[in-house]
C-alpha cells in the first residue's frame, strides 16, 4: 500500500471560525477509511479542500507518485486527475435519464469538442449496463433520475462515481436515508471498490462503520483526535468524551 | 477469413431525426410556409401577400433564429443573457456598412463619370466619405470602414465581430465565476454601453442616424423590392432551418446532457471533471455568432439600423419571447418569437382596430406593452413551460 493522498498542516478559517486546524491525514491505495466526528468537526470541509472547492489558508495537499500539488488545480482538473466525490445530499441530474447521468460520468474525454462529437461505443454501452447492474438500476436506465427513490439516487451517484473510475473516492454519508437492506448493499459496494482504490467514507452511523471493518479517523474541531481500528478509537477516552459519550 | 460477421441484431443507429421528431416536423412546416409565401407573394406568385408583409415575415424568421439561439444559451445552458441583441445589431451594422458603401460608390461613380476626366480612386473614396458622413459633419472615412468596400470582408466581420466580443466578454465573466442575476446585469451593461457608444457621432457609424437605405442591394439596384424581399425571405428561412438543425444537434446527445447539467447544478458538473467555464464560453460565443448572422439578414429587410435597436430593452424582449414560447425546447422559442413579434407589429403598426368603450378609448399602441406584460405574468403563473409546453399534452410520451 502506497500513500496516494497526503494532507499536511492544513488550516482554514471562515469569518474567524477555524473550521480546519492544522489537519494532517493520509490515505493509501488501496485502502478503505472511515472518517467520523461530531457535527462541525470539519469532515465536509476536509472534502471541500481535497476536491478544490475550498482553498486552505495554509498547508499542503499532495497527490500521487508524482507529488502533484492539488491546491494549484481547479475542481475539474482535480476530478480528472482521479478524485471522485459523492455529496451528502444526493446530487444527480434529476431532469435527465439514469443512462445520461452515467454517460456523463463515464471516463471519457471532457473537452467541449470531443463531447460534441461523442458517440457511445459498444464498450461505453457495456460499461453503463455493467454499472447499472452493480447499483441495481439496470431496469431503470431510461427513467428520469428525479423519479428514483432517495436510496436509488444515492446509488446512482455512487454509480456515477464508479463510472469516473477514480483512484480516490470521497463518499459523504452514503447510507443516509437508506433502508437496512440498502445499507448492506452499499457497504458491499464500497468494500468491493476499496479492493482496487482508495475509498474514504464519512459516516455517523456506527453500525455502518462496524460493517465496513476498516481503519477509522476521528476528527474533532478540525484536527485528528484519534486514528486506528474501530475498537481502538471507541475505547479512547477523548473520543468518548467529545463524540460517543453524549 | 476470420473476421467476425455480425449476424445478430445489431443495435440500430438512431439518427437526430429519430430521436427528435420535432426537428422533422419543424423542417416540414418551415418548408411549407416558405413555399406558401412564395406562391402568394407579389414578386413570384399570386400577389396576395404584399411586399411589405413579405419583409415583415422574413424579419420574423430572423427573430426566430435569434430566439432559438437565446433558448440554447438560456433555456438549455442556464445563462440568462440579456445582451444577445447587441450581437444581432453588430451583425446588422457589419453588413450595413458594405450595403451603404457599395451603393454610394456606385452612385458617386455614376455622377463623377459624367465629367471629361475620369475620377481617381482617391476622389471617389473622398466623395463617398463626404456623402455618407456629411450627416454627422465629417467627410473622412473612419478606420473601421477600411473593409467596407469588400463584401467578403464584411461578411466575415458579421461572424467575427459578435463572435470576438462574446468570446472576450464571456471569458472575463465566466472565468470570474459570475453567474445568475449578476451575469444578466453584466450583459445588460454590455449592450447599454455598446448602444451609448454607437450613439456618439465620432464612433464612425453615423451616430444616432445609423445606417440607412439598406434595402437597396448594390449590383441589384434596378431589381424591384418585390423580388429582393423574396431573396431575403428565402435566405432567412434557409438560415433559420440551418440554425435549427445546428442547435438541435448541439443540444442532443452528450453535449446537450452536459449543458443541461450545468444549468441545473454547475458545481456538480465541475466535480465530474468538466470544465464548466469552457462549455459556457463555447455556447455563449456560438449563439452570439448565430445572433450576428440573424441580424445581418434582418436589417437589409428593415432598411435601417440605428443604435436604438440594441438598447437593453430589445434583449429583454428576447427573453420574454423565449419564456412565453417555452424554454428548453427549440420550437417553443420559435413559437414565442413569431407570435409575440407578429402580434406586436399588428397591434402597434395600426393594423388592429382601437376599441372605443365610450368612457375610454383603448389605443393599442399604448396598451400593447400592458398586454405583453400581462401575458408574460399569466404564462409564467399558469404555463411555466410556455406555449410550447402545451405540446406535451398532445404528444403522450411512451413509457
Amino acid at each position: 500500500m502506497t500513500t496516494l493522498l497526503e494532507v499536511s498542516g492544513v488550516s482554514v478559517t471562515f469569518d474567524g471560525f477555524r473550521a480546519i486546524n492544522n489537519l494532517s491525514i493520509a490515505i493509501g491505495e488501496p485502502e478503505l477509511r472511515a472518517v467520523i466526528g461530531p457535527n462541525g468537526a470539519g469532515k465536509t470541509t476536509f472534502m471541500d479542500i481535497v476536491t478544490g472547492k475550498t482553498r486552505p489558508d495554509e498547508g499542503r495537499v499532495i497527490w500521487g507518485e508524482r507529488s502533484v500539488d492539488l491546491l494549484k488545480l481547479s475542481e475539474s482538473d482535480i476530478a480528472k486527475i482521479g478524485i471522485g466525490r459523492k455529496f451528502q445530499k444526493p446530487t444527480v441530474f434529476e431532469e435527465q435519464t439514469v443512462r445520461d447521468n452515467l454517460a456523463m460520468a463515464l471516463k471519457n474525454r471532457r473537452g467541449p469538442l470531443s463531447v460534441l462529437t461523442w458517440k457511445a461505443t459498444t464498450r461505453d454501452k457495456a460499461r453503463i449496463l455493467e454499472l447499472a447492474e452493480e447499483i441495481g438500476l439496470a431496469d431503470r436506465l431510461e427513467r428520469r433520475a428525479g423519479d428514483l427513490s432517495h436510496g436509488q439516487k444515492q446509488w446512482l451517484e455512487i454509480g456515477m462515481l464508479l463510472a469516473q473510475d477514480p483512484r480516490l473516492l470521497l463518499v459523504d454519508e452514503p447510507a443516509a436515508g437508506m433502508t437496512p437492506s440498502e445499507r448492506e448493499h452499499t457497504t458491499d459496494l464500497l468494500k468491493r471498490a476499496a479492493k482496487t482504490r482508495a475509498v474514504m467514507v464519512i459516516e455517523h452511523d456506527m453500525e455502518f462503520i462496524r460493517r465496513l471493518g476498516c481503519r477509522v479517523t476521528v476528527l474533532h474541531e478540525g484536527a485528528v483526535l484519534a486514528e486506528g481500528s474501530l475498537d481502538h478509537v471507541t475505547k479512547n477516552q477523548q473520543v468518548i468524551d467529545v463524540y460517543l459519550g453524549r | 477469413m476470420d473476421i467476425p460477421r455480425k449476424t445478430a441484431a445489431r443495435p440500430r443507429r438512431r439518427t437526430l431525426f429519430q430521436d427528435n421528431p420535432s426537428v422533422l416536423w419543424f423542417m416540414g412546416l418551415l418548408g411549407l410556409f416558405t413555399l406558401g409565401v412564395t406562391i402568394l407573394s407579389e414578386g413570384f406568385g399570386l400577389g396576395l401577400i404584399s411586399t411589405n408583409l413579405v419583409k415583415i415575415l422574413g424579419m420574423t424568421l430572423c427573430l426566430c433564429l435569434i430566439a432559438i439561439a437565446m433558448d440554447v444559451v438560456w433555456g438549455y445552458c442556464g445563462i440568462l443573457s440579456l445582451g444577445h441583441f447587441a450581437f444581432f445589431g453588430l451583425g446588422g451594422y457589419m453588413i450595413g456598412m458594405w450595403l451603404m458603401y457599395a451603393r454610394t460608390e456606385i452612385v458617386i461613380r455614376g455622377s463623377l463619370g459624367r465629367g471629361t476626366i475620369p475620377p481617381t480612386e482617391l476622389e471617389v473614396s473622398e466623395a463617398v466619405a463626404a456623402q455618407i458622413f456629411g450627416v454627422v459633419g465629417s467627410s473622412e472615412l473612419p478606420a473601421i470602414w477600411m473593409f467596407a468596400h469588400s463584401l467578403p470582408a464584411q461578411l466575415a466581420l458579421v461572424v467575427l465581430v459578435p463572435g470576438l466580443l462574446a468570446l472576450i466578454f464571456g471569458w472575463l465573466a465566466f472565468r470570474s465565476r459570475v453567474t445568475g442575476v449578476y451575469l444578466s446585469i453584466l450583459t445588460q451593461a454590455m449592450t447599454l454601453a455598446l448602444s451609448l457608444y454607437l450613439f456618439q457621432n465620432d464612433t464612425g457609424l453615423r451616430g444616432n442616424n445609423g445606417l440607412s437605405g439598406l434595402q437597396n442591394i448594390p449590383g441589384a439596384l434596378d431589381v424591384p423590392q418585390s423580388i429582393i424581399s423574396m431573396w431575403f425571405f428565402w435566405a432567412s428561412a434557409f438560415m433559420l432551418g440551418a440554425g435549427y438543425l445546428l442547435f438541435a444537434w448541439v443540444v442532443s446527445g452528450k453535449f446537450g446532457s452536459v449543458i443541461r447539467a450545468i444549468r441545473d447544478n454547475e458545481a456538480r458538473v465541475r466535480f465530474l471533471g468538466y470544465n464548466v467555464e469552457g462549455y459556457k464560453l463555447f455556447i455563449f460565443t456560438l449563439t452570439a455568432v448565430i445572433s450576428g448572422i440573424a441580424g445581418a439578414l434582418y436589417y437589409p429587410q428593415a432598411g435601417i439600423i440605428n443604435p436604438a435597436e440594441i438598447a437593453p430593452i430589445a434583449s429583454i424582449y428576447l427573453a420574454v419571447w423565449v419564456a412565453i414560447g417555452g424554454r428548453g425546447r427549440l420550437y417553443g422559442a420559435v413559437i414565442g418569437a413569431a407570435s409575440v413579434s407578429l402580434l406586436s407589429s399588428w397591434l402597434t403598426g395600426g393594423g388592429a382596430p382601437n376599441i372605443d368603450l365610450g368612457f375610454y378609448r383603448i389605443v393599442w399602441t399604448d396598451w400593447w406593452l400592458v398586454l405583453l406584460g400581462l401575458g408574460f405574468v399569466l404564462v409564467t403563473l399558469f404555463f411555466p413551460k410556455g406555449i410550447g409546453g402545451l405540446f406535451d399534452y398532445l404528444v403522450r410520451k411512451q413509457p
